[in-house]
């Protein structure tokens, strides 16, 4: 079965802010909007849940600070405690301020990257991929909103989002994948 | 226009005559005489007579077993003389950090709560040489914290010229004598310092930095005023702000630095750190930063600051946080670098407080570092006021004890103990302190109308 979608343009950020919110009123479903570059607040009118990365950094943070001591621990006080200097590698504890700079910047580093990795991962980016921009204005000064009717009457939804402040309204096809 | 209640006087007040009690309890505590002291360490060792019994026992054994090989007579006859001495020695000692205590209680509690004003001072003209746009809602708020310099930093000028004219024993080289040769108390170390560290210059540049920071204080709290009153569009006192708050920022790290030396660094002067300033300095802000979030929370809970919102303490909360990893930075880095090599005239300052000050020398490092990390790491807790006030309080008593940590190992040494003249002196600052800054800020608007900048700040989202 296909459906038509609705790709309506827009030309300025504010007038898509309050686009996405009448639209949002009217029940219409927004598949997803293109911008050209971050627009604050659009994910709030857009009502998207809160990104959970900043949690995902904490663990992986928490995860670098545990390899950071065991990594230590076995090598200078389990694996062969020399004495290097006077330095005391009888415990962990005892020697820990000259393990500091290294906990810090492995936490630092497995914090920083995983999240990176995740990022990547969440949404779907990496080198290769096929680009999925549906109009190239979007990425130069063109706002699109991409607007699935379900099955409501084309032509009133066209004369909605005409109203909204649209500059040019597509109907498309939406391809099976 | 915020109106001290008498609720809050008589608090401030009760504060006042507690602490105030408890202190005098410490200086009626002070022993008399060394011969008090002695008799004293007598009762204390009599207490632990049974213990210590047992060991001289196996002691008196290997003695006698040493007696047959006919030397016995001559060490006993030794170790007696020195034993006799080196117990007045002891007793002395122990009477000089006993008779600093109550002293370095109050100094530590005076520098405290002096340090929040400076702080303050210091936070509030940054954000005005920083135009920033956020914080001009809470500039009243700060000039109220900040007037506290004004009785803070003459008390805290009372106690070292207390301490010049020898009323009090806090700073060793200012003993008689220490910088002639032959003299009992003839130390080399100190004596080699003596250009920089001399009463009469050590009180002419005390005096010269209270007189510049309070002169700066003054004048910025009177531009703001006179901002209030001029007319739309000119802002021509502001300008005026601007330029002296850039100008005493420059002024201010200079002093601040070498304040840190005069007022904390010279109780240890045989110990010295390149990056002390910075670590007092580091307190100083974080403490200061964190009075204006709990008191900004008390006037907005009261119904006073409604153009306060939570992204200012949000704000507030994010720099509470970041200055104490920044403090921690600072003191780890300290830390770490003497221990790390170890050279034993620095190392000392360390092996004092490690030995005896361990609970509270690293409990102070976790409660600064540690609590503020965990509690205010989260977006949203820093939104949460509850949140703010128990990290603030926190943050509070650690640099508290930060303070006393620096001050405490050199005056009273293992004699510490925080009973009355410390509670009392904390609580007797704290009273004044609550006293004075919100006498001020009930002096003028809580709303810096004339600031160019209030028109954002009000509006401040984050």
């Amino acid at each position: 079965m296909s459906t038509k979608i609705i790709h309506a343009f827009y030309t300025d950020d504010d007038v898509l802010l309050s686009a996405v919110k009448q639209v949002r009123e009217k029940r219409y479903h927004i598949e997803e909007v293109f911008t050209p570059f971050p627009v604050h607040g659009l994910e709030k009118a857009m009502g998207i849940a809160d990104t959970r990365l900043a949690i995902n950094a904490f663990l992986y943070g928490i995860v670098g600070l545990c390899v950071a001591t065991a990594m230590m621990n076995y090598i200078m006080i389990e694996d062969w405690p020399q004495d290097i200097g006077g330095k005391p590698s009888f415990s962990y504890l005892e020697n820990m301020p000259a393990f500091v700079p290294i906990m810090f910047e492995l936490t630092v580093f497995f914090a920083a990257h995983l999240m990176v990795i995740t990022f990547y991962m969440r949404s779907r980016l990496w080198p290769f991929k096929k680009a999925e921009n549906p109009d190239v204005r979007t990425t130069d000064d063109h706002f699109l909103m991409e607007v699935d009717t379900h099955g409501a009457d084309i032509d009133e939804a066209t004369k909605f989002l005409y109203d909204t402040g649209a500059v040019e309204i597509k109907l498309i096809d939406k391809e099976e994948h | 226009m915020y109106k001290v209640t008498s609720k809050l006087k008589i608090v401030a007040f009760a504060l006042m005559i507690f602490g105030a009690v408890l202190t005098a309890v410490g200086f009626w505590q002070m022993p008399g005489s060394e011969e008090e002291v002695k008799e004293m360490l007598a009762t204390e060792a009599a207490a632990h007579g049974g213990g210590h019994g047992a060991v001289e026992d196996n002691h008196s054994s290997a003695v006698d077993d040493h007696a047959v090989s006919g030397h016995a007579t001559t060490s006993d006859h030794h170790s007696e003389g020195h034993a006799t001495s080196h117990e007045d020695e002891h007793a002395e000692h122990v009477y000089h950090q006993l008779s600093n205590k109550p002293w370095a209680a109050v100094y530590v509690a005076a520098f405290f709560f002096f340090m929040i004003g400076l702080g303050t001072l210091a936070f509030h003209a940054v954000q005005k040489a920083a135009q920033a746009g956020w914080s001009p809602v809470l500039f009243r708020v700060m000039e109220g914290i900040s007037s506290y310099i004004l009785p803070g930093g003459i008390i805290m000028f009372v106690l070292l010229l207390l301490s010049g004219f020898h009323i009090n024993h806090l700073f060793v080289w200012m003993e008689e004598g220490i910088d002639v040769v032959g003299h009992e108390n003839y130390d080399a170390i100190v004596a080699g310092k003596v250009g920089y560290l001399n009463v009469p210059f050590w009180l002419f540049r005390a005096g010269a930095f209270l007189v510049g920071w309070n002169l700066y204080r003054w004048n910025i709290r009177k531009f703001g005023l006179k901002q209030d009153e001029a007319k739309d569009g000119d802002i021509a006192w502001y300008k005026k702000g601007f330029k002296h708050s850039a100008m005493f920022l420059v002024f201010f790290i200079v002093t601040e630095s070498i304040m840190s030396w005069d007022w904390i660094m010279s109780f240890d002067p045989h110990w010295f750190s390149t990056l002390f300033g910075w670590y007092v300095f580091a307190s100083m802000f974080v403490s200061g930063i964190t009075t204006i979030a709990l008191i900004t929370i008390f006037l907005k809970s009261k119904g006073y600051l409604e153009f306060v919102n939570d992204s200012h303490i949000h704000d507030l909360a994010k720099f509470m946080f970041g200055v104490s990893i920044f403090w921690t930075y600072l003191w780890f880095s300290q830390f770490m670098l003497i221990w790390y090599s170890n050279i034993p005239e620095e190392v000392t300052y360390f092996v004092t407080r490690i030995e005896d000050y361990n609970i509270l020398f690293f409990g102070m490092v976790a409660i600064n570092f540690l609590f503020p990390l965990l509690i205010l790491m989260n977006s949203d807790f820093k939104r949460v006021n509850w949140f703010v006030v128990t990290a603030g309080l926190f943050i509070i008593l650690g640099h508290y004890l930060d303070i006393y940590v620096m001050v405490m190992p050199a005056t009273v040494g293992e004699s510490w103990f925080i009973g009355f003249p410390e509670i009392g002196a904390f609580l007797f600052f704290a009273g004044l302190f609550i006293l004075y800054v919100f006498n001020t800020i009930s002096k003028a608007p809580l709303l810096a109308k004339g600031d160019p900048y209030l028109g954002e700040s009000k509006h401040f989202h984050y």
